[in-house]
Order: structure tokens, then C-alpha cells, then sequence
């Protein structure tokens, strides 16, 4: 082990510390919210429904937390294109 | 005016026990009447740290569903008068502590004591709330560890929310317990300071009690840290801290353990 990786393993409390702080902050604020995902799937689903016909669980959302910025990914799974020009007809 | 206390933590194993057998009989000694009650109901473990297990007739549950008399649940500590434990049952579970028998109880021991200190068991569930709901002072007590802060920040969500000073508009005292503190590797960047833990849960600092072999050695013995050895590093980390809930101003500072050149020399971890 050289020298830097030595004082790289000594200093664990500060990224301890910054997992913490971000970790709390988003926790904080879904206190109460923990259905913050659920209700977004069920209201992107409505309106998605409006135009075509997708199955509830082609619905999938994900919430990665940085520090700064979260993403928020939404990935949804249509029909084939011919069922989506049909659907989008009807 | 009777001071309700809750001991909590949402984490297990962190000292909740320890905590509330060390800060019952360092209130008691200094001539306050003190019971400690242990609400882990199915998981007792507070009558072991206080040397009390072979004491056990009734237990709280008895109490709050009329089987026994408070006066008949109760033990007197053999070693100061004035402090007295109220066992949990270690047969029945959790769901045999009603709200209103729990209320009720509480009530009565407002009555008798000055200080009533509730050990409450690890977790978020019922038995949490149910020590946590009748309190006037939660201690917090938190490891510098990162699982344990995030549960005593999930814990003091709780208290401000589940509480009844808390449903009634008010606002429940919080404090913070750093237990198994370990100054050197904290000032060595291996463990999170203090003040980490202070500016991440944001409510005021009871005590910092390090971690000690007396500790561990104490509850073999079955007696309260403070008892055994009260000049120990940990025991007198408990009485400042027991100072402070009553309300007198004590600078913080972090006992060291007093070791002579041998145990220097033969003393150190090996971890």
C-alpha cells in the first residue's frame, strides 16, 4: 500500500459525513411521501393512457439522488409501433 | 414536577440500556427518586444491567392489564433506595401494551417519582411509539457510525410527530447521546466527529461517552457503569450528562480513560 492510499483510508468520516448529509436531505423530504414513486407512476400512467394503451407495470420510475441534481428516469414500454398507430387512432 | 425521559435510538445495540441504567442511577444518587421502566416488551434486558433479574415477580404488562399493583411490579435497588425498575415482561409480546394501560401506568409513576426514564426497544414499531408517546425529554442515543445516525434521524421524525406533546402542538425535548466514542480515531478522520453528527441531526448534545472496557464490564457485574466505578472514563461522561438534563450548564469535554504505564503498554487494541 503506498502513502496515498494509506490517507485515503484514514479519511473515511468525511465521505461518511457527505452520504449522510445527502442520504438525510432527500429522506427529510419524502418523510410522509414514502408513496412519492407510486403516485408518479399512477399519474404518468393516466396520461399515457389518454393516447395508447400501456400496461401498469411497462411503467417503470427511478429516482437516483445526487447531491446537487436527482434524476428522475421514466421508462415506459409501448406497443409495437403498428399497436401504437392503431391505438393512437382509437 | 415529575420529568417523563424516553431513551431511544431506532437502532439496536447502540446503549440504549446501558444508557438508562447509567443516567437512572446518577440521577438517584444525587438524592432524586428515579424509576427506570423497560418498555422492550418480549426482550427484556434492563433488570440484567441492573442486577435486578432474580428480582422479577411482576412486570409492567401485569400492571397496565391490572394483574398487579404498580407497588408489587416495582424493585428497589439494593444499592441506592432511591431508585427503583420496572421490568418489562419477557414472556408476552408488544401487542399487550394498550394505549390507555400505558397512559395510565405512566401517570401513576408521575405520581411517585421525580424522574421516570423509559428504555425504549430498537425499531419504529409500536413498542417505540408506545415508550416514546407520554415523554417530556427524548434522549437520543446515536453511535458515530453512519446506519446509526440515519435511524436517530428517522427517530427524531417520529418524536415530533408521534408524540403526545408533539400531537398537541407542542415540542417534545430532544437531546443527543454520542455513545462508544472514540476521540482519537474521530481526530484521525476514521470516525465521524462530533460536531458531524451534531450538524447532520440539528438538536442540542447531551453527552459524548466513550467507549470503555468498563462498559462491558459493568454489565457482567450487573450494575449501572456509574455504580460499579464512578471515576471510569464512561461513568463520569453519564454523571455530566445526568447533570445536564437537570438542567445545570457542564462543559462538554470527553473523559480519557486514566492508565498507568503498564496498561499503556499492554492496554492497546489490537484493532
Amino acid at each position: 500500500m503506498n502513502l496515498i492510499a494509506l490517507f485515503r483510508r484514514r479519511s473515511s468520516a468525511p465521505v461518511a459525513r457527505e452520504r449522510l448529509q445527502v442520504l438525510l436531505a432527500h429522506e427529510r423530504a419524502l418523510t410522509g411521501r414514502s408513496d412519492l414513486l407510486a403516485t408518479l407512476q399512477d399519474e404518468i400512467l393516466a396520461v399515457i393512457a389518454k393516447h395508447f394503451t400501456v400496461d401498469r407495470d411497462k411503467v417503470q420510475i427511478k429516482l437516483d439522488r445526487g447531491e446537487k441534481v436527482s434524476t428522475l428516469e421514466i421508462d415506459v414500454e409501448v406497443p409495437s409501433l403498428t399497436g401504437l398507430k392503431v391505438a393512437a387512432r382509437a | 414536577m415529575a420529568k417523563v425521559v424516553v431513551v431511544t435510538s431506532g437502532k439496536g445495540g447502540v446503549g440504549k440500556t446501558t444508557s438508562t441504567a447509567a443516567l437512572g442511577a446518577a440521577l438517584a444518587q444525587s438524592g432524586a427518586n428515579v424509576v427506570v421502566v423497560d418498555f422492550d416488551v418480549g426482550l427484556r434486558n434492563l433488570d440484567l444491567v441492573m442486577g435486578a433479574e432474580r428480582r422479577v415477580v411482576f412486570d409492567l404488562i401485569n400492571v397496565v392489564q391490572g394483574d398487579a399493583k404498580l407497588s408489587q411490579a416495582l424493585i428497589r435497588d439494593k444499592r441506592i433506595d432511591t431508585l427503583s425498575l420496572l421490568p418489562a415482561s419477557q414472556t408476552r409480546d408488544k401487542d399487550a401494551l394498550t394505549p390507555e394501560g400505558v397512559q395510565k401506568v405512566i401517570a401513576d409513576l408521575r405520581e411517585k417519582f421525580d424522574w421516570v426514564i423509559c428504555d425504549s426497544p430498537a425499531g419504529i414499531e409500536k413498542g417505540a411509539v408506545m415508550a416514546m408517546r407520554h415523554a417530556d425529554i427524548a434522549i437520543v442515543v446515536t453511535n458515530p457510525e453512519v446506519s446509526s445516525v440515519r435511524d436517530s434521524d428517522r427517530i427524531i421524525g417520529l418524536l415530533d410527530a408521534k408524540t403526545e406533546k408533539a400531537e398537541n402542538g407542542g415540542r417534545i425535548e430532544k437531546h443527543l447521546l454520542l455513545t462508544r466514542y472514540d476521540a482519537g480515531r474521530a481526530a484521525r478522520g476514521e470516525m465521524l466527529k462530533t460536531e458531524d453528527v451534531l450538524e447532520i441531526l440539528s438538536i442540542p448534545l447531551l453527552g459524548i461517552i466513550p467507549e470503555s472496557e468498563e462498559v462491558l464490564r459493568a454489565s457482567n457485574l450487573g450494575s449501572p457503569v456509574t455504580l460499579l466505578n464512578p471515576t471510569s472514563a464512561p461513568a463520569r461522561a453519564y454523571i455530566d450528562a445526568a447533570r445536564r438534563l437537570r438542567g445545570e450548564l457542564v462543559e462538554v469535554v470527553v473523559p480519557l480513560e486514566r492508565k498507568g504505564f503498564m496498561g499503556r503498554l499492554f492496554g492497546r487494541k489490537v484493532a
